[in-house]
């Protein structure tokens, strides 16, 4: 029986020689990197706020802010 | 007002853009997950190393598909939290909880099976490496359950109750929300059409790797398994658009008479084949249609009334014995919405004032005019109309390019079973290649007949578009639009090279050598 400690190991290990054995892996996971970085280190940092999260404190001031809104239009 | 309307185009432009993209890469990772899991238990069953090779090769492309398609949904939810502010605040309960959870166990399905998918060959044994494919196969499909659920709820709003405290829908009923009608024919339709278009690809690009003379075994052999996945898929997806289509006539007529062109309806109301749409006489030309065609498909019955736009606007709704009954006609709509919106600024008033009396008097008006919430934002009937033309013709694609598929699966099988050496003629080659793009048209046209026809509501009667755009600029939408245009080019060109690049490596060699 395999103590927690080797197991641990051996499932590191499995992903480790995975990702050194790829060939086109290698070139995806690239893309994904750069695709998740700009996504989510330039859009949502800077274009996409959640709004009433930003400007609102409280889910009672969202809600009001919300009505207003939708009795405004 | 104008740049009010200029947010909505501009946001509206950027969810069909962000939505358009996300769906060329997802109907084909649930559909090829699912071959490859059908490859692979055959090479589990056969032992024999060309199944292997052929798995493999698969493999690669599902791999591509997937890392360049993952998280391009997440922008979607970017642009809820941004431009649709008003909309996601409230449609509550419905993104919250089962969605993060849904997630979350996507996450961790994929983050170990697909691992063991990619990694395991040599780690594992053969059982538990096929066990993998598959989970990796249902967890995909599974993780389009409730986002599909979530749109079927904006198209038919059921299982929630508006809380003006919150100014939210709170779930009341989560087996109504799961179950609904709506929710299962859209999830199946969307899933099996998935298997149609990765099969296509599939037998596609099987002509492709067999072009030069190398590899004719294993097209052929892959063309079987496509071609059959394909047409159990193209069944299924033809009995839940059928399905499909009498929800819309019973929840969204409005959809129905756009998806058709049809102003006028009729009892035994014909079924356009094609025709041109001409919005200003409000008729179909050149139409060639079939007798009762429409009555059938929408109600499952030939001598049933299908309302047209004209008649919902009216409120008119006929028997099948053709006496006329009186529903609640557009203008009585705007009125019903107008009293609800009013009951609700009673009650902010009544909340701020400390009033309990006038406050339950507010509660009690907002319930009883709820119902048609929306209609309160539009000043005439002919605002709640959806594009007719687009409708009618992307369902007239979705329709013929189906019909054109189920005979190109048939033919398929055909060739690769009984006529052999017509899988090696220039033409069918061709024929097989260029049918690529016709199915991704179709998947596509689909989900526009859904949001198009849909339009002008995010939810169904209760929230139009204009309601449910935040206060933003309209050059803030614009500049996020022409920055995903870029970003979203990169990645169908990256998509579309790689592939090409592994597709032409596998042409040139004997794959399974
Ligand atoms: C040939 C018979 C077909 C019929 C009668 C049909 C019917 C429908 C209907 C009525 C809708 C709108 C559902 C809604 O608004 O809620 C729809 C949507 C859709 N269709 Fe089809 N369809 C057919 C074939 C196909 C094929 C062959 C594909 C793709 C290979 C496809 C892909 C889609 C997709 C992706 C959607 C959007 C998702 C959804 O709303 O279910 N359809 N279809």
């Amino acid at each position: 029986m395999d103590t927690l400690g080797i197991k641990a190991r051996k499932v590191v290990d499995f992903y480790v020689d995975g990702f050194k054995n790829m060939t086109i892996g290698k070139k995806l996971w690239a893309i994904i990197a750069i695709k998740v970085a700009i996504l989510f280190l330039v859009f949502k940092l800077f274009f996409f706020p959640d709004i009433l999260k930003e400007n609102y404190d409280n889910d009672d001031d969202r809600a009001r802010a919300v009505a207003t809104e939708l009795t405004s239009r | 007002m104008e740049d009010l309307i200029q947010v909505v185009d501009w946001s509206r432009l950027q969810f069909a853009l962000t939505a358009i993209v996300h769906w060329l890469f997802v109907p084909l990772t649930i559909g090829i997950s699912l071959i490859i899991a059908v490859m692979e238990t055959i090479y589990y069953r056969t032992k024999s190393e060309k199944w292997l090779k052929t798995v493999k090769f698969w493999m690669v492309l599902f791999a591509i598909n997937f890392a360049i398609g993952v998280a391009t949904g997440i922008i979607l939810e970017f642009e809820f939290g941004t431009n649709w502010s008003n909309y996601s605040w409230f449609v509550g309960d419905i993104f919250g909880a089962p969605l993060a959870i849904e997630g979350l166990l996507a996450f961790f399905m994929e983050a170990t099976f697909f691992a063991v998918m990619f990694f395991g060959w040599k780690k594992v044994s053969p059982a538990f490496h096929l066990a993998s494919t598959w989970l990796v196969a249902i967890g995909v499909s599974l993780s389009a359950l409730w986002i599909l659920i979530a749109n079927a709820w904006m198209q038919y709003p059921v299982g929630m109750e508006f809380d003006p405290a919150q100014m939210r829908n709170v779930m009341s009923d989560f087996m109504a929300v799961a179950t609904s009608p709506v929710a299962i024919n859209k999830f199946f339709h969307a899933v099996t059409s998935g298997w149609v278009l990765a099969s296509v690809f599939v037998i596609g690009v099987s002509c492709i790797i067999a072009a030069k003379g190398k590899n004719l075994q294993m097209a052929k052999d892959s063309v079987k398994v496509a071609g059959w996945i394909g047409l159990i898929g193209m069944i299924f997806t033809m009995w839940t658009g059928d399905g499909s289509a009498v929800e819309v006539a019973r929840v969204q007529p409005m959809k129905l008479a756009a998806m058709e062109g049809l102003y006028r309806g009729e009892v035994g109301q014909e079924l356009i084949g094609i025709g041109i749409v001409d919005e200003k006489e409000r008729d179909v030309k050149y139409k060639i249609a079939i007798h009762k065609g429409l009555s059938i498909l929408a109600n499952h019955d030939a001598d049933s009334f299908v309302p047209g736009i004209d008649d919902l606007i009216d409120g008119i709704a006929l028997t099948p014995q053709g006496d006329t009954i009186n529903t609640t006609s557009y203008a009585q709509r705007i009125e019903i919405g107008k009293a609800a919106q009013q009951a609700l600024r009673d009650y902010e008033a009544a909340r701020k004032a400390g009033d309990q009396a006038a406050l339950s008097d507010a509660i009690s008006r907002i319930k009883a005019n709820y119902q048609y919430f929306g209609y309160g934002y539009f000043n005439s009937p002919e605002e709640a109309v959806p594009p007719v033309a687009l409708t009618f013709y992307a369902f007239h694609i979705m329709v013929m390019a189906g019909g054109y598929l189920l005979l190109f699966l048939i033919v398929a099988l055909f060739i690769v079973y009984k006529k052999p050496v017509w899988f090696d003629t220039r033409l069918a080659r061709w024929i097989g290649i260029l049918s690529i793009p016709v199915v991704w048209i179709c998947s596509e046209a689909g989900w526009i007949v859904a949001e198009v026809g849909r339009q002008p509501w995010t939810i169904q009667d209760i929230l139009p578009v204009q309601a449910a755009v935040s206060s933003v600029t309209a050059q803030s939408v614009q500049i996020t639009f022409w920055l995903f245009a870029v970003v979203f080019a990169a990645l169908i060109a990256a998509e579309i090279s790689i592939m090409v690049n592994e597709v032409k490596k596998g042409s040139n060699k004997d794959i399974i050598a």
